[in-house]
């Protein structure tokens, strides 16, 4: 009986992200023409596993109190790298694949070196790395163009047996490989325990240094894995400012509707997948509605306004003023 | 203890004069002459008066919004809705203008009154609900642009800047002074009354140095959060409407282009981004610092992309000699 309370209350947050993104689907689906097809899903599932993969690689900075205002640069960068590297016969395409992902790593690596090595706030940290990152990306695609591995890409955002869309089986994959094996490890309790108390945790002989410097190159993994995808979709690379900038924001946005704590040490990267999944929705809703697509731009803004203030009900909890100040 | 020790010990190796001068404001000042030489070697016209003007007049409506962004960060928060707030303040005051001759009297007022309102709810969800301020700028940031978005979509508004806000920005009331280096100048001197002789700027000091003590003494330190995010966003706003007339027009991505530098200069003048130290003269120093190496990047006709690479990489390069936190122990 204690047992599953327990676990209720420790994945309460990521539960809720499920059920608000369950909700928003459910609303989607049923004012969508087509209603409730293969396509349709494969569609959402595309456009969410982007954002999800963005938002993963933000989870795993925020855990540690930390924030990557990087990610969509390193998203940008890669998916330009992307599309000069990932073409040509099976042999190239695998090596093109490698080298984009060991640049996402080296990317990440750069923030947490310059963070945790260099003692720079992550804020202004990566506000700068990402300039430099967007600068190579401009670098690589002055102009949009580029191709990419056509079947590949085909492959892996198309479906699985005509029904489970495989952009989904990846992101699932990913969520094994990386995630579970991080979060179970000494490692990434190290991770949560820096992000709940940095000064408790270094008291307790944790590898503080090891798990931060992880958790930032893994999301410089993550970012590129999603500026893979977005080749798989658009077949062209694009150093797009605009983009880059949207990206880092909406995987803030995801983070916090996937019940992720900004002050470090709470939450899961499932949680902000479905977060991510989540906001993808609610921004398709307005066309499921037929409302003008000028209008989406504002809309996701008052949803992510509203997501943040959300947090400010835990204020009614506070006892004590002076925790205010935190 | 030990951290006030460290820091007076190079004031004591310094000559008398230089005696309470800030490490890094005086690295910054000399980065600026390293810059002016490096640039005197490209082309002999950079070391001209009227160059120098020039970068000056560039620089002042960074200044004026990084004015801005410093009170903020002296409290130890972050401003990241300066893009869209420049934007605004710059689009609001040219849609002002087009309701006739009230209109352009209005328009310079209005503009900024739209940037205080972003302020205003960047200020009560920081102090009243407590949300972190880089998480509810970014939300407004993203609002603000979506109302642009929505506003310019349907139909085309008028875009053209006053002549009061190309005369601002522009035209020079002394003699070979541009009047936007006398704006900032008087701006300038506004922050540093405030931040120096006012019970306000010392609360902003406390409370960038621990907020729950500045409560315990008694300062309404709620009150002063919230108004020091209202002048950053009058600040941007005011900036977007100084650029709008520059450019004798104003466009959605003006300020997009703003946030990196006003940060960057504020934190490059010394100030600690954790909140509670820092001095206006460093930001100035910051700010033309900034513009330098912008114009220095432009006279060497690099392209955007090595701007932007050596752009990142001066500010960590920087940040890393003298930003650097303590250590946790």
């Amino acid at each position: 009986m204690s047992e599953w309370r327990y676990w209720l209350a420790e994945q309460r947050a990521t539960l809720m992200a499920v059920g608000i993104f369950a909700l928003m689907f459910l609303i989607y689906v049923a004012n969508h023409p087509a209603g409730l097809t293969a396509n349709v899903v494969q569609t959402a599932s595309n456009k969410g596993v982007l954002l999800a993969f963005v938002a993963m690689a933000q989870t795993l900075v925020v855990i540690t109190a930390g924030i990557d205002l990087s990610v969509g640069m390193i998203f940008i960068l890669t998916n330009c790298l992307a599309s000069w590297l990932v073409v040509g016969t099976a042999m190239e395409t695998t090596l093109g694949l490698f080298a984009v992902l060991g640049t996402g790593l080296a990317c990440g690596a750069l923030n947490g070196a310059i963070v945790i090595f260099g003692r720079l706030q992550p804020i202004v940290a990566t506000i700068a790395t990402g300039a430099i990152y967007f600068g190579l990306a401009l670098l690589l695609r002055p102009f949009p163009g580029g191709s990419v591995n056509e079947g590949l890409a085909d492959a892996l955002t198309g479906r699985l047996f005509g029904l489970i869309p495989a952009s989904l089986v990846v992101l699932a994959a990913v969520v094994l490989v990386v995630w579970v094996p991080f979060s179970r490890s000494l490692t990434g309790r190290t991770a949560y325990a820096s992000g709940s108390s940095e000064v408790a945790a270094y008291m307790s002989g944790v590898p503080i240094r090891r798990a931060k410097f992880a958790a930032y190159t893994l999301a410089g993994l993550l970012a590129s894995i999603g500026g893979l995808f977005l080749t798989f979709f658009t077949y062209t690379g694009e150093a797009a400012l605009a983009s880059g900038n949207a990206y880092t924001l909406f995987s803030i946005a995801a983070v916090v509707l996937g019940g992720v704590s900004l002050f470090g040490g709470k939450g899961s990267v499932i949680g902000a997948i479905f977060g991510a999944l989540a906001f993808r929705t609610i921004g398709d809703l307005l066309f499921v509605f037929d409302l003008e697509p000028l209008w989406q731009p504002l809309f996701q803004g008052v949803v992510l306004l509203v997501a943040v203030s959300l947090g400010a009900f835990a204020l009614f909890r506070v006892k004590n003023r002076l925790e205010w100040f935190g | 203890m030990s951290e006030m020790t460290t820091e007076r010990q190079p004031a004591r190796r310094l000559p008398k004069f230089l005696h309470g001068v800030d490490p890094a404001v005086a690295t910054a000042f000399a980065c600026i002459l390293l810059l002016l030489a490096f640039g005197s070697f490209y082309s002999t016209s950079f070391l001209s008066p009227e160059y120098l003007l020039q970068q000056l007049k560039v620089a002042s409506f960074l200044g004026v919004i990084a004015t801005g962004m410093m009170l903020v960060i002296l409290l130890g928060q972050i401003d990241l809705s300066v893009p869209w707030s420049v934007a605004v303040g710059g689009m609001m005051a040219c849609a002002a203008a087009a309701f006739g001759p009230a209109g352009e009297v209005l328009a310079i007022p209005f503009g900024i009154a739209c940037g205080m309102a972003i302020g205003l709810v960047n200020g009560i969800g920081v102090a009243y609900l407590r949300i972190p301020s880089m998480i509810i700028t970014l939300a407004t940031n993203a609002v603000a642009q979506g109302l642009m978005v929505v506003y310019t979509g349907g139909f085309s508004p008028q875009d053209s800047a006053t002549a009061a806000m190309r005369w601002l920005a522009t035209g020079s009331l002394l003699p070979g002074v541009p009047n936007a280096v006398v704006i900032w100048a008087i701006i300038g001197a506004v922050a540093v009354f405030l931040l120096t002789r006012t019970t306000f700027g010392r609360s902003v000091y406390g409370i960038g140095n621990r907020e729950r003590a500045a409560y315990l003494s008694g300062v309404d330190t709620r009150r002063i959060v919230m108004v020091a995010f209202i002048i950053s966003g009058a600040l941007s706003a005011f900036g977007g409407v100084l650029l709008a007339g520059y450019a004798s027009k104003a466009a959605q991505s003006m300020g997009d282009t703003y946030l990196l530098p006003a940060i960057a200069a504020v934190v490059l003048g010394g100030t600690s981004i954790l909140g509670g130290r820092g001095s206006y003269l460093g930001t100035v120093a910051g700010v033309i610092l900034i513009t330098l190496l912008q114009s220095i990047l432009s006279v060497m006709q690099m392209p955007e992309a090595g701007r932007q690479i050596i752009y990142g990489v001066v500010i960590v390069a920087m940040l890393l000699l003298y930003g650097r936190t303590p250590p946790v122990r």
